[in-house]
């Protein structure tokens, strides 16, 4: 039967993304103000109001170690936001969905341009706190701009199961558990605000399963010269999510539109 | 001539119910096909079967001589769907919601260009171009969304309920362009259960109820076949009118309030029913409602 099919990445995708882009352009003021503002907010406030008593963590600055965490944490939020709303807004209410399948594209090419959409998202918003954090004077060297790889990476890697979210949502109501159980765990416990070895061992253990971690040994290294202990490790643990989501997500979302 | 739809045994099920119960059609091209029935009938999900946007659950079913199931995509592209409920993009203008759609065809640039131009000026919306769907009227943003199914110049164009929700006026004119695209040659095929729809537009219908074809043929045939040539409509018929209408010959069906007299010679009851100056009649000729309420007993209208 036509949802069983395994997902296929076609050229489609790039059709569903360049849409969003052209709808982003619409508003791209606020989006931008939006891009820069919140994160300048968490650096100034936090980087210097907490940093004034932190002084230096793990061989940092306090604002350098925040900043090249907030890279990591912000791309996961922009993507799942993306991913939940606005993906929410254009499968349900808005019909967009419906529109797109009345044409050669498939849920496939969908589901892979809202992937790309999000990931391109998170890498607007990590490009904005890469340009506060340099004009802070916290980024280490020019490998910094590796970061803005991996920054997309994040964003593919958090896109996917926000639109396995979107799929069982019944209302925008739902999103909030998975901010309250999944994302905000991960924003206070992956080695944001702190590094993830001063946690109880179990805990240390367990956030290693989590891709946030995975982002932010990831940033810290590349932004804030701190170093890279299995690079490739972090980054298959980001790719491995992003591809088994986007697969779930297909399923789920054929399954709900295809009726 | 060819046919463009070649369905056998077409049945689809949801989770234990029957939406459509194993029906036959062939859809030949550069004709008007009409799904006529009752809302629950089957008409829209055997429409998204045909376009691959529902999975199949019996039966085989073809349309380009490619079957649905593996070539959706190959199929939609050579197609036009117009949905039954309005899904244009409230973030773009009428022409970008023209450009964009495009674009999931991935049609070249410059062709799409002149394609809005002559699409616009056909749906006559090309003064509205940088206005927004929620600005235009319903009948408007139906154009549009028209206009946007022939945007990859399909050969077939399906059309889910096109007229339901608008004012007289409006469906008029979506008539008119739909007869003017049966004349350039493209096939529609639509559902709908307004009657004077399938009336005016289909070459050829099909019947349904409860999932199942109850008939099918060319409007006019589909009212000699099944129902007498006259009907006398009674409102609010007193009693002794159903005696006075089959001692005139009549055969009668009673549908809520009124009482339908078909007939071949309706002088009879007229002439009995002229003295009765409190009583209100219509006398009109025999028309696809009737064939329904002769099929299922039940009134199509809802």
């Amino acid at each position: 039967m036509l949802p069983l099919r395994l997902p296929r990445i076609r050229r489609g995708a790039l059709y569903v993304w360049r849409r969003n882009i052209l709808v982003w352009r619409k508003l791209l003021v606020p989006a931008i103000l939006m891009n820069f503002g919140e994160p300048a907010i968490y650096l100034l406030g936090l980087g210097f109001g907490l940093g004034h008593f932190v002084g230096d963590m793990a061989g940092l600055s306090y604002l350098a170690f925040l900043a090249s965490g907030i890279i990591a944490s912000s791309s996961m939020t922009t993507a799942s936001f993306e991913g939940m709303y606005s993906v929410y807004t254009r499968m349900v209410p808005q019909k967009t969905y419906e529109a797109i399948l009345a044409t050669p594209l498939e849920v496939d090419d969908i589901m892979a341009g809202e992937m790309l959409w999000c990931a391109n998202k998170a890498l607007f918003s990590g490009s904005a706190i890469l340009a506060v954090a340099a004009l802070l004077g916290v980024v280490h060297d020019w490998h910094a701009l590796l970061a803005l790889p991996v920054v997309f990476l994040i964003g593919l890697c958090f896109a996917g199961p926000a639109l396995i979210m979107s799929s069982l949502a019944g209302s925008y109501d739902f999103f909030s558990y998975y901010f309250v159980l999944v994302i905000t765990p991960m924003f206070i416990l992956c080695g944001v605000f702190y590094p993830v070895d001063t946690l109880p061992q179990v805990v240390h253990g367990f956030v290693q399963f989590l891709p946030l971690t995975h982002g932010v040994y990831l940033t810290r290294g590349l932004v804030a010269g701190a170093g890279l202990a299995h690079p490739w490790l972090d980054v298959a643990v980001l790719v491995a999510y992003a591809l088994v989501s986007y697969v779930i997500a297909v399923l789920l979302v054929r399954r709900k539109l295809l009726v | 001539m060819t046919t463009l739809i070649h369905a056998r045994g077409l049945c689809k099920r949801f989770d234990g119910h029957v939406a459509v119960d194993g029906i036959d059609f062939e859809i030949p091209a550069g004709q008007c096909f009409g799904f006529l029935g009752p809302n629950g009938a089957g008409k829209t999900t055997t429409l998204r079967m045909t376009m691959g946007l529902t999975p199949v659950s019996g039966g085989t079913l073809s349309v380009f001589g490619l079957p649905v199931q593996q070539h959706a995509s190959a199929i939609r592209a050579r197609a036009g769907i117009v949905p039954q409920a309005e899904n244009l993009d409230p973030d773009f203008t009428v022409e970008e919601n023209l450009q964009v759609y495009a674009s999931f065809f991935g049609l070249p640039r410059a062709q799409v260009a002149q394609n809005i131009d002559a699409l616009l000026d056909f749906v006559s919306l090309t003064d509205r171009r940088h206005s927004r769907p929620d600005a235009l009227s319903g009948g408007m943003q139906r154009r549009l969304t028209i206009a946007r199914a022939l945007i990859n110049d399909p050969e077939l164009v399906v059309l889910d309920e096109p007229t339901t929700g608008l004012d007289p006026q409006a469906r008029h004119v979506i008539w008119g362009r739909l007869n003017e695209l049966k004349t350039r040659g493209k096939t529609l095929l639509l559902t709908t259960h307004y009657m004077e729809e399938a009336e005016r537009l289909c070459d050829d219908l099909v019947i349904m109820d409860h999932g199942r074809i109850l008939a099918q043929g060319a409007p006019l045939d589909l009212v000699h076949r099944h129902v007498e040539p006259e009907v006398i409509e009674v409102r609010g018929a007193p009693a002794d009118i159903e005696a006075l209408a089959t001692a005139a010959g009549c055969r009668l069906e009673r549908m809520g309030n009124s009482l339908y007299c078909y007939t071949r010679q309706p002088a009879g009851l007229i002439e009995r029913l002229k003295g009765r100056t409190r009583l209100r009649y219509i006398h009109r000729p025999s028309g696809l409602e009737d064939v329904f309420l002769r099929l299922t007993g039940r009134e199509l209208r809802d």
